[in-house]
């Protein structure tokens, strides 16, 4: 975004604080624009006034194209499904935030067997893992054309599609990808891959069919000569592809080739390159050894530009123990530097609890508070928790650090009225806060029992610990 | 699916270069084996547990608790749907399809309109301090090969932006009593788990330990609490068993350990040893002297804080008076899932401070990447929550856990990583190795994937 500062957004604001947009002030408005929580067009008053006044149309445009982001936005799918990539606007999360995350696509192709396809296609699009309050899930599938057959790749791109997940079509012969946009263009897949050779048909079928299309190209002369021949001949929704180059002196040239696309884009402001970055960690496959040694190493690719400005990749193995480490990684990475780490403090009853339920004390740190919680929920465990204020830390290290002491845990009791609550005075400390048994007995007058190191084994503690003798 | 074992990781590796690569061998009678699924039902609490605390112990006592953990969004993050009314809509495809003349109104280009590309220079003022460890028989050691770390003037690996001439290093752990360790580390040190000295022996031959870490974690007053100058002997013994630069831990407590790593110091006169750690809680000053009169290096140890990063550093140069070429720091590593942000963005942070001439950041960067296997995605079983998907075989996510947690840190500007899964090392050396220029080669078409089928 061109624009740093409140004061350079507010000059284009309508200046009334008439509070429409949800904000007491026009300023507070232009702030929350400078941090990309809200955009131009959330102001009701200036899109009505454009659609009478030319000259504000004018401002709101210019205001737009001011506040844009510095990488392009693009749209893959369409509806609740939609995946947005690219819109980034930093080089260094720390900097802002990232915003878009990294999109999964998994790889489908148009000679599996109908069994298999299902199989995978279900895998995908069921694919949970639970984290920090939610769960994870993948984006969509890369359908590919193994067929040459332009028939047999739209019957099977048909069926993909009744998944509702977002497409990425990929097949370098132009007949096999129109004979698969007819059948699903309104479904908004992108399509890959434009290249050197083919790039008139994937103009004219990316025009044609108003969708997306990925540019590839490893000279990246050629890449941002087709970017612009793109974008001048009036497609917006590019995706580059520098190639990913799984091995060697190919993958650092992969990545230097990415880090250079990212930095001239948005430091260098070179607009004719200034769109998401698709990467391939599938290539992996194309080195030599067992699957599980491509599948590592196509784990270590995703990685690799999960970190460094991948914007949509496309993976072959649906392993969990590569989605895992890569579904966590993207969202560690597109996490919010700047939102807060906790939840609040106090007392949380689980699976409706009574008088006789077990009390529980965690943290606050909001990583740690939604694993236990989900623990016990999961677990259906009627419980009482304890949620004390450590300043948004972790058990260990705010018992090493003294944010987690007695004092505050009987400070804690007192203030929740839990003794109100239960017919028994026995707290459950976790595992890592043992050693605080002693003095929380002392200060609070409770029985401290404790609890297991990970609270995903509270359930088998409690078998042999509770109801207590 | 298949077992993974060392065997295969280290075949992998041998057939990109086998030059650059050469403290690491593959022997015939090294057998790894990978776990079985079945653990006996009622003994599967039991040994679960035992797992837990000894991740727990570990992660204490080998000094590597995770830090200052912060923020984890749970609200933002992943895809967001978008309303699709804010987006223009695509023309009705009907209408294009009756169109019988498209190609007049889209006007395709004869030719690709010609661009060049010119990649924006970065360079920057500062440079990050070059530091050694360890000292051959020409500077009063007896190392076989000093290990210099540091020296960047670019972000890592950014080569095009400027040489790299130190890329980083892997200390494998090795601990002076049988510590606590997951089972799928603890499996390939069944053998030397008693005897430190073979312990360190293994790391280097056989899993390519650049340097090795000893943990003197019995000097713990809440363990056998080891004199001092009782520890310091095992010291002793692995200084002569292995050739390599080595890096001393203590206990973690904050009393003990500026005695222990001062006896460690004496002993290792003239070795150039790493001092682990100083911290801002306890007597810095002691360990900082330490070192100076013995000639070492000190690890700067902060719990994921920039300016307590930066307050600890001065504090060891302006009043203990070290030389800059004797510090490098730990501004803490948390797992991936457990903070791994944080700890990526400090770092992150601290090198970029670094290069733009901030000389109290200006250090090379020391990670406990052994930190990933506290991670309960790294050892545990089966998810413990009922709706996840499998986790699939733990023996397989734990090695994995560990690089991914490595490589992230490795982007951040981490120059020596302490590790413990032999797999997890030879993987995570492959792809800096490559990143760095050191592995030749590449796939014949790394287009294939579009055609493969299968």
């Amino acid at each position: 975004m061109k624009v740093k500062s409140p004061l350079e957004v507010y000059k284009f604001l309508p200046q009334t604080n008439c509070g429409e947009c949800g904000f007491d002030t026009c300023m507070s408005f232009a702030a929350h624009i400078i941090d990309r929580s809200v955009k131009p067009e959330d102001c009701p008053p200036l899109i009505k006034d454009s659609e009478k006044d030319e000259k504000i149309k004018k401002k709101l445009e210019q205001l737009i194209e001011l506040t844009s982001p510095e990488i392009a936005e693009v749209i893959i799918g369409k509806g609740d499904a939609a995946v947005k990539i690219g819109g980034e606007d930093v080089l260094h999360r720390h900097e802002m935030t990232y915003f878009n995350p990294t999109a999964f696509f998994y790889d489908v192709w148009d000679t599996m067997n109908e069994k298999d396809l299902e199989v995978r296609c279900k895998k995908v699009v069921e694919y949970r893992k639970f984290y920090v309050g939610k769960f994870l899930t993948l984006d969509g599938f890369a359908v590919r054309c193994t067929s040459n057959n332009p028939d047999t790749y739209r019957n099977v791109v048909k069926k993909v599609a009744s998944y509702g997940k977002p497409m990425i079509l990929i097949s370098m012969d132009p007949e096999c990808m129109r004979a698969a946009l007819e059948e699903v263009a309104d479904t908004k897949p992108l399509i890959y891959a434009a290249t050197e050779s083919n790039w008139r048909e994937f103009l004219e079928l990316a025009l044609k069919y108003n969708v997306p299309v990925t540019v590839r190209a490893k000279d990246l002369n050629m890449l941002k000569s087709l970017a612009a021949t793109f974008k001048n001949a009036g497609v917006n929704e590019i995706v580059l592809d520098p190639v990913t180059e799984p091995l060697g002196e190919g993958l650092k040239g992969t990545f230097e080739r990415v880090v250079n696309l990212r930095r001239t884009g948005i430091q260098g402001e070179d607009r004719d390159i200034a769109y998401p970055v698709m990467i391939t960690p599938i290539a992996a496959w194309m080195i030599e050894g067992d699957d599980v040694e491509k599948t590592y190493w196509e784990t270590i690719l995703a990685s690799l530009f999960i970190v460094k400005y991948g914007d949509v990749m496309i993976f072959r193995s649906l392993e969990p123990y590569s989605v895992m480490p890569t579904i966590t990684l993207r969202f560690n990475i597109y996490t919010d530097p700047r939102t807060p780490v906790q939840v609040e403090p106090g007392l949380r009853p689980i699976a409706d609890p009574d008088e006789n339920s077990p009390v529980f004390i965690t943290t606050n740190f909001a990583l740690t508070y939604y694993t236990v919680e989900s623990d016990l929920t999961s677990a259906n465990i009627k419980s009482w928790l304890l949620v004390l204020d450590t300043g948004g830390l972790g058990v260990e290290v705010s018992v090493a650090g003294g944010q987690f002491t007695a004092g505050k845990v009987k400070d804690l009791i007192k203030e929740t009225g839990i003794e109100e609550k239960v017919n028994h005075k026995i707290l459950v400390l976790p595992g890592l806060a043992a050693r605080l048994q002693g003095a929380i007995e002392d200060e609070a007058g409770w029985t401290v029992k404790v609890g297991p190191m990970d609270s995903g084994r509270i359930k088998g503690w409690l078998e042999t610990n509770w109801p207590p003798e | 699916m298949g077992k993974m074992s060392i065997e295969e990781f280290l075949e992998l590796l041998k057939k990109y270069d086998i030059e650059v690569l050469e403290g690491v061998t593959i022997e015939g009678d090294l057998e790894i084996e990978v776990e079985e699924g079945g653990v006996a039902d009622q003994t599967t609490m039991a040994y679960l547990y035992t797992v837990v605390q000894e991740v727990r112990n570990f992660l204490y006592y080998a000094n590597m608790a995770m830090g200052h953990l912060s923020n984890v969004s749970n609200l933002l993050g992943m895809p967001m749907p978008f309303a699709p009314a804010m987006q223009p809509q695509p023309a009705p495809l009907q209408v294009q399809e009756v169109v019988p003349m498209e190609v007049p109104e889209f006007k395709l280009p004869e030719k690709l309109i010609e661009a060049k590309f010119e990649p924006l220079k970065v360079e920057y003022p500062g440079k990050i301090q070059e530091v050694v460890l360890g000292a051959t028989r020409k500077d009063g050691g007896t190392r076989g090969e000093v290990v210099v770390i540091g020296g960047e003037k670019s972000l890592p690996f950014y080569l095009f932006d400027a040489p790299q001439p130190h890329l980083p290093v892997v200390a494998v752990d090795v601990f002076d009593r049988k510590p606590a360790l997951a089972k799928a580390v603890r499996e390939h040190y069944e053998d030397v788990l008693d005897d430190p000295a073979d312990w360190a022996k293994k790391a280097v031959n056989k899993f390519g330990a650049d340097l090795i870490t000893l943990h003197l974690i019995s000097t713990d007053p809440l363990l056998e609490d080891t004199p001092a100058k009782e520890a310091v002997k095992v010291l002793e013994d692995v200084l002569q068993a292995v050739k390599v630069p080595i890096i001393v831990g203590g206990s973690g407590n904050k009393e003990k350990d500026p005695e222990v790593l001062e006896k460690a110091a004496e002993i290792a006169e003239g070795e150039r040893i790493m001092l682990a750690s100083a911290t801002l809680d306890m007597d810095w000053e002691r360990i900082a002297n330490a070192a100076k009169n013995h000639g070492h290096v000190v690890l700067s140890w902060t719990q994921m804080d920039i300016n307590n990063q930066k307050t600890l550093n001065r504090y060891l140069l302006k009043r203990a008076g070290m030389k800059p070429e004797d510090i490098v720091m730990d501004p803490t590593t948390a797992a991936l899932g457990y903070g791994l942000d944080y700890a990526f963005t400090n770092m992150e942070r601290i090198r970029i401070s670094g290069l733009r001439g901030d000389t109290d950041l200006a250090f090379p960067m020391s990670s406990g990447t052994t930190n990933a296997w506290g991670a309960r995605e790294a050892w545990m079983k089966d998810s413990p929550i009922e709706d996840d998907s499998d986790w699939g075989p733990r023996e397989l996510r734990g090695p994995i856990w560990e690089i991914v947690t490595g490589l992230t840190l490795s982007l951040a500007g981490v120059d020596l990583f302490m590790m413990m899964h032999p797999g997890a090392v030879a993987v995570l050396k492959e792809i800096m190795l490559t990143l760095g220029g050191k592995i030749s080669g590449s796939v014949a078409d790394p287009g294939d994937w579009i055609f493969m089928e299968g």
